[in-house]
């Protein structure tokens, strides 16, 4: 565990600023004694787009999902727009209302239409009237151009529609910061780039995204920053540029010849 | 290669009915009658046993039954057959008990009032259906001021209480209020608070882990021992709070078993959309869970209305023990025959009733949200 050397990199580190949305502060994670996340440093700006790679294992999943506190943390800070993640409940629900998340197996309500799985967090969180809440979901249906799927059941979509309605229903909430836990890995190949292309609409919006992928294409095209995580430190974080052109730990060198390399 | 495909342009080709022995009743008794010479010789034994028992099962029911005569020798004298004479003398205390007969309208409103009841809670697809479940609600209060009288009319102890109208009364109270009582307890078992969990693992597995009779026994004596002396408390409340509670220990079980089939994915889809506790188990995880239960808690509900017979064991006249204490007639002497068929038609109805709901409601709600 002797290598803790982070390689910094200048927008980072700074203090926290006004339009700071997610800082973490040597965070550290353990599930029973076995220590997945170690001293996570890492501050997401109004409006950046980070993409979080690493082999799998590396904890990636984990931090994000720490972020919304589907998995708690027990030691260091995490503040989401200024509101800092404790076991307080009012906290995690005003969180999670800002924080929306789409999952590696889309997980939406089978028992509910399209529209149904859009308009419930707006109608039950945000107590959207139901006819507004109606009128926003089709407008995001529309951005994610399944409109005409709006009635069916998820069960009657394939995996590719599924996920494209996982983002509609996030961004139903109006969220703040989208997070997207490895969005393509179920998919079949001719199916990821509909939802790519639909993550790259949703980045030109401006919207703060934190997406762990493998997909380097889209890291290269939309992030600002790349993040590559290994045994669950934090080891190199770069502009695309710089990380793919010249990649400064070992590890991340090793890494990208290997999901690269063919 | 014959001739008459190639009279159509490719892309043309009309539907056709299938040749003639591959469609309608003579394919059907083919494959599934005659199929092979085993099949052949199955079906024809049925024939035969079916043979030996329909037309004598029918002559006894139906054909040299008796209806009216006023007793048993009057019946024999008339046909040979069933003599439902005496289910029709007696069915009046069958169905009441020992109601006052001029009250009785106020028990067959209620059943009226309760088939009304059930009917928006059963089907989404009726008129008015939000009106409809707040009459529902409003409904216990109603039967029981009709049941039971006071406030203008005549009261009436539930010691009165009998026949089918008991066991009706038994089992939709506890069906009623055990579904809801069950998945709570359900939900506690799952809870994260340790004191929650504890009590309900601890209520499932001593209701599970004692028969219902014994449960009866304590409510019909021993609660006395545990109350301040001189409490009354009926004695038909008592048993309708132990078939409640007995039979929620069991949905409570069916229910965590449609919880256990809800992905984690759900849970987590819901909690991070921002949806309370209790938001996301009544909009995601229970009605998914409830759905995949539906068989198992439908078999509960059939196995209660069955077990409110056992009420005779502790003294309560419900419709068996009414029919077995009516044996004892000398004028009807020998007919147990004729009662514990007409029992056996009530229970069949009811339960049979219940079972084809569940296969209603299954089927409606498998369409569409197949994972």
């Amino acid at each position: 565990m002797g290598e803790t050397e982070t390689v910094q990199h200048t927008p980072v580190a700074s203090a926290a600023g006004d339009d700071d949305l997610i800082e973490i502060v040597d965070m550290h994670k353990w599930y029973g004694d076995f220590h997945v996340l170690k001293n996570i440093n890492l501050t997401v700006k109004q409006g950046e787009r980070i993409v979080v790679c690493g082999p799998s294992g590396s904890g990636k999943s984990t931090l994000i999902r720490c972020i919304n506190r589907l998995e708690e943390h027990q030691k260091g800070q995490i503040r989401v727009d200024g509101i800092e993640l404790t076991n307080d409940l009012k906290q995690i629900d005003a969180i999670r209302r800002e924080v929306g998340m789409v999952f590696q197996h889309f997980n939406l309500f089978p028992h509910l239409t399209v529209l149904e799985n859009c308009t419930l967090g707006p109608i039950w969180v945000r107590q959207t009237p139901r006819k507004d809440a109606e009128a926003a979901a089709m407008e995001y249906l529309e951005k994610v151009k399944i409109p005409e799927q709006a009635l069916k059941y998820p069960g009657q979509l394939s995996g590719g529609q599924q996920q494209r309605v996982a983002i509609a229903r996030s961004l139903c909430m109006n969220p703040r910061i989208m997070l997207f836990d490895e969005p393509t890995s179920a998919l079949d190949p001719e199916m990821i780039k509909e939802v790519l292309d639909t993550m790259i609409a949703l980045a030109s919006t401006g919207m703060t995204m934190l997406c762990v992928t493998h997909e380097m294409g889209f890291a290269r095209t939309v992030a600002d920053r790349v993040i590559f995580m290994d045994e669950g430190e934090i080891i190199e974080q770069n502009v695309p540029e710089e990380f793919f052109g010249t990649p400064q730990h070992e590890r991340t060198k090793l890494f990208l010849s290997q999901i690269l390399g063919h | 290669m014959s001739d008459t495909v190639q009279n159509y342009v490719p892309g043309e080709y009309p539907d056709q009915p299938p040749p003639i022995g591959q469609r309608g009743i003579m394919l059907w008794l083919k494959t599934n009658l005659f199929s092979s010479w085993i099949n052949t010789l199955m079906t024809l034994f049925s024939i035969y046993l079916l043979y030996l028992i329909v037309p004598p099962l029918l002559n006894w029911t139906v054909f040299d039954a008796v209806i009216n005569a006023t007793s048993r020798a009057e019946c024999r004298e008339i046909d040979t057959g069933a003599c439902w004479a005496f289910i029709a003398n007696r069915i009046n205390i069958l169905t009441y008990g020992f109601y006052p007969d001029e009250s009785q309208w106020r028990v067959n409103l209620s059943f009226v009032l309760l088939i009304a009841a059930l009917v928006p809670v059963l089907f989404d697809n009726v008129p008015f259906r939000k009106f409809g479940l707040i009459y529902a609600v409003a409904y216990p209060f109603i039967a029981g001021w009709l049941l039971l009288g006071g406030l203008g009319l005549e009261p009436v102890g539930t010691d009165e209480f009998g026949g089918m109208m008991l066991n009706t009364i038994v089992g939709v109270t506890g069906i009623t209020f055990s579904l809801p009582l069950g998945i709570a307890l359900a939900l506690g078992r799952q809870s994260h608070l340790p004191i929650v969990r504890t009590v309900s693992i601890c209520f499932i597995e001593f209701i599970r882990g004692v028969p219902l009779i014994t449960l009866l026994f304590v409510a019909s004596t021993m609660l006395n021992y545990f109350l301040p002396p001189g409490t009354t408390f009926d004695l038909l409340l008592r048993v309708l709070i132990m078939v409640t509670l007995f039979a929620s220990g069991y949905i409570a079980e069916v229910v965590r078993g449609g919880l256990q089939s809800i992905p984690n994915g759900q849970y987590e889809a819901a909690n991070s959309m921002g949806l309370k506790y209790w938001q996301s188990m009544r909009l995601v995880i229970l009605p998914q869970a409830l759905k995949v239960s539906i068989p198992g808690i439908v078999n509960t509900f059939i196995g209660l209305f069955k077990d409110t017979t056992l009420v005779l064991i502790i003294g309560l006249l419900d419709v068996l023990g009414i029919g077995r204490s009516s044996l004892a007639d000398t004028k009807w002497n020998g007919l147990s025959n004729e009662v514990y068929i007409s029992i056996a038609i009530f229970f069949f109805i009811a339960c049979f009733g219940m079972s084809r709901y569940s296969i209603y409601l299954e089927g409606k709600l498998e369409k569409g949200h197949k994972r």
